[in-house]
């Protein structure tokens, strides 16, 4: 059965595009079969940091409209033939998207995929209702500080009052909690939110610590999704958080600070 | 205020299913369960002039709010002393009021024969009035005021999920809720209010006035507190309540905030 997975946050900026372009490939790359749908119609932005930006010929509001099969406005990834990319269009706004449409679009990919993967765009307004309506399971990136985490909570609240399976009474949507750009140093000079202080305000269950690191700006650069960088920090994170939302048992990593050369060798803390 | 979520879901499940037709049409309709407020007229008194005069004394108050309102007759009280009540008579001057009845709870047989017959449909769900004659004298009761819910049929609402920010929850009797209740999120009570996980969004209780009415939860951090209007803010929280669980009244028209 396809599960439909929203990445989402309400607020801006703190690495949903990152996060579902990282967390598409991680599950392409463990075999099944993916799709990547960008919902931020007007700001697109998967298509950089999947590196296909050269190759979008058709997109979603033209498939929602029929003026392309989804076969044409689908993109095959470079890197792994198990995952597509739908990219969001340009010159549109969200308007273009219609309830009926996007539930059409993904029940076609549903046949097809075992993973959806809806990249919302931020706010709380008609592209990231959409992304998350038809939604199995929720990602919700947050960055740990305050006015993240109230968004995220605030997105909580709306995927949990008016999905559609809150709307059908179903069983809710599965939350889980992406904790994004985690640095360590700054949580213990008590300028960061703690692991501990974001999972007291939202209590929900943590698929992973993202930290903050340059090998993820450097990917976005480069058109390729951070988890495909494996030595890197972030990359190896995510990965982490593809094993645990499969299923597998991982210790968190990334949410100590790092210990430096005397750390390492005298083993203080 | 009653909720029709039952209403609709009994007219779903009467929908036939038959669809199998050779050309296809997309659906170009659907039936919907929906939960809606609508206000419940409970009399207390079956004389209809007292009635229309107490009405027109509250539609005074608020002639814009009860235009055209919707509203759901509640004869239990009624019933439960044997008073009859005129149907037709009650609705057309109802009517007359502008008020749209748009249904009947707690009707006898024949009541609910003659609200038929008017196409004012019966809401089931709520505990119907026993026919069977009480000891009670059928003289018209002290006049009390009309429009208001009785206690005894408010329910209590249980959540066990959190309440994010941005959510609002409204109970028409008791509030329990099992988890947090976060910043942004707005909790009211006709009736008391427990939350046993952190309390950080705003609590109401008493709303419609209830000054009995309490808060009690296991973590006060609120932005807000009231208890039927009478409320604080965050910032009038001494630090010897906050974080405590503690209990919330009214004493003198003063908030009280104790220790549980």
């Amino acid at each position: 059965m396809a599960r439909i997975i929203v990445v989402t946050s309400g607020k801006g900026g703190v690495g949903k595009t990152t996060t579902s372009a990282a967390i598409a490939m991680g599950l392409a790359k463990r075999g099944h079969k993916t799709a990547v749908i960008d919902f931020d119609v007007g700001l697109r932005n998967l298509d950089l940091i999947m590196g296909c930006e050269r190759r979008v010929v058709y997109d979603f509001v033209n498939v929602i409209n029929g003026e392309a099969t989804l076969n044409q406005a689908l993109i095959r990834d470079k890197n792994c033939n198990q995952l597509y990319i739908l990219p969001a269009s340009q010159t549109r706004d969200k308007d273009a998207l219609s309830q009926e449409g996007v539930g059409r679009i993904l029940d076609e990919l549903k046949k097809d995929f075992k993973y959806i993967v809806c990249d919302s765009p931020a706010g709380i307004e008609r592209g990231a209702f959409l992304a998350m309506y038809y939604a199995d399971d929720a990602f919700i990136v947050t960055n740990p500080e305050v006015s993240s985490v109230r968004d995220s909570d605030r997105m909580l609240g709306i995927l949990s009052s008016k999905s559609r399976r809150a709307e059908h009474n179903e069983e809710p949507i599965k939350e889980y909690l992406l904790l994004t750009r985690y640095s360590p140093e700054r949580v213990k000079l008590g300028e960061m939110l703690s692991v501990d202080d974001v999972q007291e305000i939202l209590s929900l269950h943590l698929l992973g610590v993202i930290p903050e690191s340059k090998s993820v700006l450097n990917a976005s650069n480069s058109g390729t999704p951070v988890i495909l960088d494996e030595k890197s920090d972030a990359g190896q994170a995510y990965a982490d958080v593809i094993a645990r939302y499969l299923g597998e048992d991982r210790p968190h990593r990334f949410i100590d600070e790092k210990k430096g050369l005397f750390g390492k060798l005298f083993g203080s803390k | 205020m009653l909720e029709l979520t039952q209403f609709l879901t009994s007219l779903t499940q009467r929908m036939p299913t038959d669809s199998q037709h050779s050309n296809y049409h997309p659906p170009a309709l659907e039936f919907k369960s929906t939960t809606f407020s609508v206000p419940v007229l409970v009399l207390a008194n079956n004389d209809i002039v007292i009635i229309e005069h107490q009405l027109q004394e509250k539609i005074q108050l608020a002639p814009e709010f009860f235009k055209h309102s919707p509203v759901v007759i509640d004869l239990q009280e009624l019933n439960k002393q044997d008073l009859n009540i005129e149907i037709s008579e009650l609705v057309n001057m109802l009517r007359s009021l502008d008020f749209l009845p748009i249904g009947i709870r707690g009707a006898t047989t024949q009541q609910l024969k003659k609200a038929l017959e008017l196409a004012i449909p019966a809401h089931t769900g709520q505990n119907q009035a026993p026919l069977t004659t009480d000891n009670t004298k059928p003289q018209p009761v002290k006049p009390t005021p009309v429009a208001e819910p009785s206690p005894s049929t408010a329910s209590t609402t249980l959540i066990a999920q959190p309440i994010r920010s941005g959510q609002r929850i409204y109970a028409h009797g008791d509030l329990i809720v099992l988890a947090q209740v976060s910043a942004g999120a707005e909790i009211l009570a006709e009736g008391n209010i427990h939350v046993y996980g952190s309390l950080r969004g705003r609590a109401l209780a008493g709303v419609q006035g209830n000054i009995e009415a309490r808060i009690f939860c296991s973590d006060l951090q609120a932005e807000l507190i009231s208890i039927a209007g009478t409320y604080k803010i965050s910032e009038d929280l001494t630090e010897t309540v906050r974080n405590r669980p503690v209990q919330i009244c009214l004493q003198n028209n003063t908030l009280t905030i104790k220790d549980l």
